[in-house]
């Protein structure tokens, strides 16, 4: 426990050091990563620790994010109303698709937790009136605080971001190794057992479904502010595959590999993109590569070459 | 008051009716073994006393309260513990992890998520405490599916130990086990409280006799006798059905 406390005081210290020595386009990638870490590590809760494969999980990103970018656009811009309705709307279209998708298991809770995914990506795409149809919701303010910086600068905007990233991966982390996170580990690996330990185990799994949707929507409301523009794409299942993608090449089942997986993935996206448009068959064959030859992750890699055991 | 009550209890599977009007009666602190042929109802017994099934008619009853509508962790809170014939460990996790997971299902921390589990230190006195208490101490930082198989159904007898139950479903505590398992895992049986009511599922007649006071023979989903271990030696009807066919076996 103070290895860990000292390895993430250290990668904080190092994000807090960053934007030193990054350009301003870097510093810009560096803070989607973060972004897309938050998102990642939301999946990770039910994906890697709960055992709840999710392909669904884009919905609660781009609720929370349209309901921000909605707000400020067309209500007002006010951090303070518009941020908690994003996580609020998050919460709850989690609270309530979980009710659906916690009734199936395996392969099933996949396709339903894809199914009502893309009811959402339906609505956003259609409803042009609200939502802009596939033109998405350009020119998305960033709230204004009161604070000596403005957001609108780089390095202000990231800083922000971090906060959010620290603070998430703090409770999160708090989470997992708490008594509730320690039995949705259980319940990953024997569900059957875990109800006759006395667990009940359709509570556990909708609280961590509706705590994945919370931060979701918490990279949702970041994400809307940091790119000023929300489209259907971020609701859709290309955008859900590759979070799972992010958690797998990270490492299912630890915090530190779906943020790095993100940081992964956001890079390659960033780099492979300036050269060809079929990113989605990149994403294809990184998934083939990491089931085939890393099935824990990069994580996984890691503590194979330090001889300890896959969490 | 009856640790234990079965009430008039059918299952029909399908075409198939698994149990038919079975009827048990367990006092506190009794020891039951249930034995009898290959898909005489054992087990589908056994699901449905700890709520996995729901039986097509009949009645649960644990110390007096009615529980045939509980699910199995409610069931599991009032006391009732079980393992299984088939082994549902969780293999990528530790011993000590496996343990504190049974100690902590039991606990009122057990929904708590503001807190890292080691901060809760009397979970990890009592899974530490079990651990030694059974000879396993030694094993705790071993993944449970790298265990022997002696050693996991060990463990599998400590996860139902953990809570304290006052009743305790024992289903082939010994199946697939070597002689010397055997011993171990029933000597381990044998020491368990007194207080601690057991029904105990047996294919092994002499393992079954030896740590019982009475028991029910269960044969094509009905109770055909019941009674002490002697009337139950003697019977005819059960040496015919029972004896007889593990004597061809």
């Amino acid at each position: 426990m103070k290895t860990r406390l000292a390895s993430g005081a250290a990668a904080l210290a190092i994000l807090i050091a960053l934007p030193a020595v990054l350009s301003s386009y870097q510093l810009s990638l560096l803070t989607k990563m973060l972004i897309f870490g938050i998102f990642a590590m939301s999946l990770d809760l039910l994906l890697g620790y709960a055992g709840l494969p999710s392909l669904g999980h884009a919905a609660y990103f781009g609720v929370a994010a349209y309901t921000v970018g909605l707000l400020a656009l067309r209500v007002a811009n006010n951090f303070w109303l518009d941020f908690p309705a994003g996580l609020l709307m998050a919460g709850g279209v989690s609270a309530l698709f979980g009710l659906f998708a916690l009734r199936a298991r395996g392969s099933y809770f996949l396709m339903i937790t894809l199914a009502l995914g893309q009811v959402l990506w339906g609505i956003a795409f259609g409803w042009r009136s609200l939502t802009g149809g596939d033109d998405g919701l350009p020119s998305v303010p960033r709230p204004q605080l009161p604070l000596p910086w403005a957001l609108t600068e780089g390095v202000p905007f990231y800083y922000f971001v971090l906060s959010f990233f620290a603070l998430g991966a703090v409770v999160l982390w708090v989470i997992v190794s708490s008594p509730f996170g320690r039995a949705l580990v259980g319940i990953r690996e024997s569900e059957p057992r875990m109800e006759v330990l006395g667990y009940d185990v359709w509570r556990y799994k909708y609280v961590a479904f509706v705590l994945a949707g919370l931060f979701a929507g918490l990279a949702g409301n970041l994400f809307v502010y940091f790119n000023g523009f929300v489209s259907p794409s971020y609701l859709n299942i290309v955008f859900s595959a590759s979070a799972l993608l992010m958690v797998i090449l990270g490492g299912a089942g630890t915090l530190i590999g779906a943020a790095l997986g993100a940081a992964v993935i956001v890079f390659l996206e960033n780099l492979i993109s300036a050269y060809m448009e079929r990113w989605v068959l990149v994403l294809g064959v990184i998934y083939v590569l990491v089931t085939l030859f890393a099935p824990h992750g990069l994580v996984g890699l890691v503590r194979q070459r330090l001889g300890s055991p896959p969490a | 008051m009856m640790a234990l009550q079965v009430e008039q209890l059918s299952h029909r599977f399908g075409g198939l009716l698994a149990l038919n009007d079975v009827n048990l009666v367990v006092a506190p602190g009794e020891r039951l073994a249930i034995i009898g042929p290959n898909g005489a109802g054992k087990t589908t017994l056994f699901n449905i006393v700890t709520g996995i099934f729901r039986p097509t008619t009949g009645r649960i009853r644990l110390f007096g309260q009615d529980v045939t509508r509980l699910p199995p962790h409610r069931r599991a809170q009032l006391g009732l513990a079980r393992t299984f014939q088939i082994t549902t460990l969780f293999p990528r996790l530790t011993v000590l992890d496996s343990v504190l997971l049974a100690v902590q299902g039991l606990d009122p921390v057990r929904f708590r998520l503001h807190r890292p589990r080691e901060t809760y230190r009397h979970l990890l006195a009592r899974a530490e405490a079990l651990l030694v208490d059974w000879g396993l101490a030694d094993r705790c930082q071993q993944m449970t599916g790298r265990l022997s198989y002696g050693e996991q159904r060990q463990v599998e007898l400590i996860l139902a130990l953990a809570g304290a139950p006052r009743v305790l479903l024992l289903d082939e505590p010994t199946a697939g086990l070597s002689p010397a398992e055997t011993a171990s895992v029933t000597e381990m049986i044998r020491r368990f409280s007194r207080d601690t009511t057991i029904l105990l599922i047996e294919h092994d007649m002499d393992v079954a006799l030896d740590l019982v006071d009475r028991v029910a023979v269960l044969f094509q989903g009905r109770v055909l006798a019941e009674g002490s271990k002697d009337k139950i030696r003697s019977d005819p009807e059960v040496a015919a059905i029972y004896l007889g066919t593990d004597d061809d076996a």
